[in-house]
């Protein structure tokens, strides 16, 4: 009896507590809820004006995420989807799973935003990291990399964003000339890993005189390690962009918290957590500026961005035509 | 034989139990992701070149690890020097390491600034080329010739002491001991160590990719892998991951077919002498060449990672204590499946090579598509996120079962064989003939089952990537986040605490299998 009595008032309270503090759920990519990402800090934060549970859930990578989207369909536990990039928002749109955000904000991005649905929180470039003490003049276009005998280690588009990245830069800066590219610059890849930190790993390890990353990624050892040694190397060509968006579920049983989470994200707070913990630009500068160390960064002359729209047939060209190159 | 009735005793039902079990989590998965396809698949030409690549590197891989593990294990087996039972343990190393740990590894003794490279430049040579098909076969051979001499040497261990005395007192030179008794050993566990092998080698993605040099090197899990995150085509992704089965399955049974059991007949479980033993020179040689191809890269991680050992941020050590129960509660599963089934094989006889080859080819399943197709199959019913360190206990449990049952189905076809009469004959049955019959006689291979099911679970990320809730990150996943992070450092202290604990569970489990034993 006394139990049953027991149960029944924890049911109440339970149902209380639950009432008093709703629970916001937003899926992301894993390494934004690492301990070492922006994860802890921004529920931090977003708590302390919410009046709600925030909840991360983190599932690979920003293709993982999609992936797992649409896998959930419109049952999805998920009110905000955050993580997922250019390249994939065409793909994304088309599910119909998302509903228009109702943001509006001065960005601080390099190209023109006027996305109905998707809101940026950050962007970076792609770009050839090398360690300055073993290597004086890095090449300054693809053609000059190609040239040398340098050696860098990339990423697979298959399986990375970053290397989905690079196959788009070569693909928007050279268009029908890309095969060309790929087919001279065959002899400088050492080798193609699966994700960013093999490759990443293997640079660190002295495999490859250069490996595709961020121009941010200096930022980092600069900031973290207090180490100046690493350096992005600016092209000619320009460097290709990604930019990290968010969204609204349209199945969302919460769509205020989740416009109000939106809105956070491109406020001032969420914003200043970005860069010394994704190591990426912020969409939109903090009143404080960017930390010390983002001003010795390279800037590079030229953004170069596919049209979301354009993305998903190009990346599909580009695949094969990588594939064919790199074959032989 | 045929006096034997076959009756169904609980432990068989049990062990008909443990095949549906592991056919669902085969079968389930497949099946929910055609389900969910919305277009029907067709495999293209660039699928075919991958499943080409993907056997021809399989079969390399295998067949020169076995190849080298025969005289190792043989090496192993009939010298006794001081720190042999510490090589023996370290030999399970390079196969409990994340790929992303051992790559690195191998790659600061064979790469290009590689410690082979440097050497080679100071007397004016060109420094290696590992990236290529060679490049994958070293790896993989790397990963797989300790576990091959493992697997033979539990066979080596099983001749009984007395048949090598008797082979003594016939005045047998080695030649004599090979033929009579060395090469019907090998007849029966070749087979199956190559089939092990040759099965873990075909689901390699990201050794093949990276070692490989690029997209030449692809492999069906990565055609798998493309088909699921970059075009979403889970039909395409199901098909992918059946072919792999089938290729896997058709492995097994040939391997299972290729395999004659032997009986070596009964012994009194005597410490092994050997009186057969020439020079030792060769063996020292051999052992000490090997030993050098595993331990340097070993050395060059432990370099690398123990410096941050002992300062890793507390999440990591947490992170620690979820893989160490995953670990036991996979390696009690993994080990009680292995039984039941190893159990259920031998007394099938003519089936049991079929119950046999369900249990291997576990080992073909794409870990992604498992993931991905049980996330489907639990999405309706419960919060997937919830049960991510339960499945995933289960699913290494599972992806652990071959070694367990390699260990297990010839212990108990020798116990059975040699005993099973007599006990028979006794009306020995169930809980007494477990007992006084089998458990003495199956302690050493339960032992080195549960010590690698263990270790093994420590170390595989398998499906806990899909799954992951960001408070139950497991040691290897938190790894893998430290790298994300940059904190290259910080993850190679991880990989070493990690390698640590695979390591000293491993030790413990089997070295509580054979206490009574010297060896």
């Amino acid at each position: 009896m006394k139990t049953s009595i027991f149960a029944a008032g924890f049911c109440v309270m339970a149902s209380v507590a639950a009432a008093e503090t709703p629970v916001l759920t937003v899926y992301t990519y894993d390494s934004f809820v690492s301990d070492w990402g922006p994860g802890p800090a921004v529920e931090k934060a977003f708590e302390a004006t919410c009046g709600c549970d925030l909840q991360f859930v983190g599932t690979g990578d920003g293709a993982a995420l999609l992936a797992r989207i649409r896998l959930e369909g419109a049952r999805t536990k998920a009110d905000v989807v955050l993580g997922l990039d250019t390249n994939l928002t065409a793909t994304a749109a088309e599910t119909d799973l998302f509903a228009p955000s109702g943001i509006s904000a001065k960005y601080d991005l390099p190209v023109a935003w006027d996305d109905a649905t998707f809101v940026p929180y950050d962007w970076g470039y792609f770009a050839f990291v090398y360690d300055k003490t073993k290597l004086d003049t890095p090449p300054a276009d693809f053609k000059a990399l190609a040239a040398s005998d340098l050696k860098i280690v990339i990423q697979d588009p298959r399986s990375s964003t970053p290397g989905l990245g690079l196959l788009l830069w070569v693909k928007d800066a050279y268009g029908d000339e890309a095969p060309m590219i790929w087919e001279v610059l065959s002899d400088n890849i050492v080798t193609v890993t699966k994700g960013w930190s093999e490759a990443y790993g293997m640079f660190l390890e002295g495999e490859a005189d250069m490996v595709l990353s961020y121009t941010t990624s200096p930022a980092y050892h600069l900031i973290a390690e207090q180490d100046d040694t690493k350096a992005a190397a600016p092209f000619a060509e320009g460097h290709y962009m990604q930019v990290e968006v968010a969204a609204k579920l349209a199945g969302t049983d919460q769509p205020e918290l989740a416009d109000k989470f939106l809105q956070f994200m491109v406020s001032d707070a969420f914003q200043s957590i970005i860069p010394t913990t994704n190591w990426m630009y912020p969409a939109i500068t903090p009143a404080d500026g960017l930390p010390e160390g983002f001003e010795t960064l390279i800037t590079p002359a030229k953004s170069l961005l596919v049209p979301a729209d354009q993305a998903d047939a190009l990346r599909d060209v580009a695949l094969a035509e990588w594939l064919t190159a790199l074959s032989k | 034989m045929a006096d034997r009735a076959f009756k169904i005793t609980p432990l068989i039902r049990a062990g008909f139990g443990a095949v549906l079990l592991l056919l669902a989590l085969i079968i389930a998965p497949l099946a929910a992701l055609l389900w969910r396809a919305e277009t029907p698949a067709v495999l293209g030409a660039a699928d075919w070149a991958a499943v080409r690549f993907t056997l021809l590197q399989a079969t390399l891989s295998a067949g020169i690890s076995v190849g080298l593990a025969v005289p190792v294990a043989r090496a192993l087996a009939r010298r006794r020097f001081v720190g042999r039972g510490l090589l023996i343990t370290l030999l399970g190393a390079p196969f409990i390491l994340p790929v992303i740990v051992a790559v690195l590894g191998l790659l600061a003794v064979f790469g290009r600034s590689g410690i082979l490279s440097t050497v080679l430049g100071w007397v004016g040579l060109p420094p290696v080329h590992i990236y290529g098909l060679h490049g994958v076969v070293l790896a993989h051979v790397f990963f797989n010739l300790p576990l091959a001499t493992r697997l033979i040497l539990q066979g080596w261990l099983a001749i009984p002491a007395e048949r090598f005395r008797l082979a003594a007192s016939l005045d047998f030179g080695p030649r004599d001991v090979a033929r009579v008794l060395e090469y019907p050993m090998l007849r029966s566990t070749l087979p199956g160590a190559f089939m092990v092998i040759f099965l873990i080698c075909m689901t390699s993605f990201a050794v093949a990719l990276a070692l490989g040099g690029g997209p030449k090197s692809t492999t069906v899990e990565l055609a798998i892998y493309q088909a699921f995150r970059f075009d979403f085509d889970l039909g395409r992704a199901a098909l992918l991951a059946g072919l792999q089965f089938t290729l896997g399955a058709i492995a097994a049974g040939v391997m299972l077919r290729v395999s004659v059991p032997s009986t070596m007949g009964g012994g009194l479980d005597r410490t092994v002498e050997r009186w057969d033993i020439t020079a030792g020179w060769r063996d020292g040689l051999l052992l000490a060449a090997v030993a050098l191809f595993l331990i340097v890269p070993l050395g060059m991680i432990l370099i690398d990672g123990l410096p941050y050992v002992f300062s890793l941020p507390a999440s990591v050590y947490a992170a620690a204590g979820r893989s160490l129960g995953v670990a036991l509660v996979s390696m009690v599963i993994s080990t009680g499946l292995a039984l039941l089934l190893a159990l259920l094989v031998v007394r099938l006889r003519r089936g049991g090579v079929l119950v046999e080859s369900i249990g291997y080819i576990t080992l073909a399943a794409s870990p992604l598509v498992i993931g991905a197709g049980l996330f489907i199959v639990l999405f309706p019913l419960t919060d997937p996120v919830a049960l991510a360190l339960p499945v995933t206990a289960l699913v290494n449990a599972v992806m652990s079962l071959p070694f367990a049952l390699r260990t297990l189905v010839p212990a108990v076809r020798e116990v059975e064989g040699t005993y099973g009469r007599l006990a028979d004959s006794l009306a020995m049955g169930g809980w007494v003939r477990m007992r006084l019959v089998l458990w003495p006689r199956l302690r050493r291979p339960l032992g080195f089952s549960a010590g690698l099911a263990a270790a093994l679970s420590m170390g595989d990320l398998g499906v806990i990537a899909l799954f992951s809730d960001p408070n139950g990150a497991t040691l290897p996943l938190q790894m893998y986040r430290l790298m994300a992070a940059y904190r290259m450092d910080q993850a190679a202290g991880a990989a070493v605490l990690l390698l640590g604990m695979s390591l000293l569970l491993f030790w413990i489990f089997d070295r509580g299998g054979r206490a009574d034993a010297d060896v």
